[in-house]
């Protein structure tokens, strides 16, 4: 690869939640953290780490700037949700979930980010009728793919041909990294085990997932139905239910379909469960991703997303920098840029 | 997730009003990775040495403000903050026996883009001071 690459590398603090959790670091900690792992990009949960989403104190803003430029940070990325269920006795109306994500596009542009990252559950419909607010605020709306979906699942084609129609810039896809999940993360399988799931079981599910039988994304139901079913078969309990469909909702789509949708892929998800002291990831194959990203002309940010610290934090102390360490260590070699 | 810090042991004492034991609280954290309205806090149990506590009995207090646990779907607006300590307050005459107590804390919450939402269970035993 050369230096015609223009994938740019950034962090979602998500990965740093638990030492935001734990109040052992302030939001401007975390962002020295990030400026200390030579990670420029920034994208930020609204509703994690701003207190008060979506009402933004101006103060906030103002601090909020202050820290890039003191750190020499680039805002990227805000994550929203859509929590339509919030009132009682009824659901959203469409007005209503309109107007919410206008509110996102509102905060996007105050924070200084291009691009929102969209929460899965959201119509087409909706983005249809955003389309007029995000250009004009020059905010990408940007829909999460993320498994047990890929490109190929019915609300993204739904959006691809919305998207083909309108041909508005910005609308797209974020695309969470996750779907490109080889084989259980171990940090999933020595946490069924702690958490008293019979050894057969998480063999079966470990077994099950890297033979394909519990991520082909289109037959997902019958699938789900069959786990269930052995999982009771063996003897499970309940909670292994619920285990087993937290820990094997990723999947194993095929990278290399992303070249059919580039134009649409505006932000990427690099997901990691766990990085080996190799700086290479025990489940996600970056070596095989990052090409495709890099012949597809993605010009977009690389995020980093670990999510291996909630299957952990039971059993040792979770160290999100280090990890988040070791995979800018692997997107900067697969990139060609210098150590 | 978060499971094991839901319950938060320093806020465990026996409330007193007037001079009367009137019940006890705890100190409570989301098992969830971002802050939510309350209205998403679906069905919520409290066991002490292994009974439930009556939920029509119970509040939950969040940035200074009290709210009956049975209302919590009438708050689409008060946020509950990630990582933030709630005090959930059981009233219950005479409150607990100074000792250990085993306590129990199950929580749903009903997060739209899940179907199931998220679940999160905690277990402690705790030590009440007279």
């Amino acid at each position: 690869m050369t230096a015609s690459v223009s994938i740019k590398r950034g962090v979602s603090l998500y990965c740093f939640q638990e030492e935001y959790f734990h109040k052992r670091k302030s939001l401007e900690d975390l962002l020295a953290t990030c400026a200390r792992l030579d990670v420029r990009g920034i994208e930020i949960i609204g509703d994690q780490m701003i207190r008060g989403y979506p009402n933004i104190p101006d103060d906030f803003v103002k601090h909020w700037h202050g820290w890039m430029d003191k750190y020499g940070l680039t805002p990227v990325c805000l994550d929203m949700f859509l929590d339509w269920n919030k009132f009682k006795g009824r659901v959203m109306t469409q007005d209503e979930r309109v107007e919410s994500i206008r509110r996102d596009i509102v905060n996007a542009r105050k924070l200084g980010c291009g691009v929102i990252r969209v929460i899965h559950d959201i119509e087409p419909e909706i983005l249809e009728r955003l389309a007029g607010d995000a250009e004009r605020h020059k905010v990408t709306l940007a829909l999460e793919v993320h498994a047990p979906s890929d490109l190929d699942s019915p609300l993204e084609q739904r959006l691809i041909a919305l998207y083909e129609s309108l041909k508005c810039p910005y609308l797209g896809f974020t695309i969470d990294l996750g779907i490109y999940c080889k084989r259980l993360p171990r940090v999933v399988s020595a946490r069924y085990l702690r958490d008293g799931m019979a050894p057969r079981i998480a063999e079966f599910l470990t077994n099950s997932y890297d033979h394909g039988q519990l991520s082909a994304v289109d037959k997902k139901g019958e699938d789900n139905e069959k786990m269930v079913e052995n999982i009771l078969k063996l003897g499970g309990r309940e909670q292994d239910i619920y285990l087993a469909f937290m820990g094997t909702h990723m999947c194993n789509s095929n990278p290399r379909r992303l070249l059919d949708f580039m134009p649409h892929i505006k932000h990427v998800h690099a997901k990691f469960y766990e990085m080996l002291s190799d700086a290479t990831e025990y489940s996600i194959d970056y070596n095989e991703i990052l090409p495709v990203l890099v012949e597809g002309g993605y010009a977009g940010y690389l995020c980093s997303e670990y999510e291996g610290n909630r299957w952990i934090d039971d059993a040792i102390e979770v160290d999100a920098t280090e990890q988040v360490r070791l995979q800018q260590v692997q997107l900067k070699k697969l990139l060609g840029q210098a150590a | 997730m978060y499971d094991q810090f839901m319950i938060v042991g320093d806020a465990f004492k026996n409330v007193v009003e007037d001079g009367q034991v009137v019940g006890f609280q705890i100190g409570a954290r989301l098992p969830y990775y971002r802050g939510i309205v309350l209205s998403l806090i679906g069905d919520t149990d409290l066991f002490v040495d292994g009974e439930r506590m009556p939920r029509e009995t119970m509040t939950v207090t969040v940035d200074g403000k009290t709210y009956p646990l049975s209302q919590l779907e009438n708050e689409p607006d008060v946020k509950w903050e990630f990582g933030d300590v709630g005090i959930l307050t059981a009233r219950m005459p005479g409150g607990l026996a100074a000792g250990d107590h085993t306590l129990q804390l199950k929580m749903h919450l009903k997060i739209s883009y899940v179907p199931v939402g998220f679940s999160g269970s905690d277990t402690k035993t705790l030590t009440l001071t007279a």
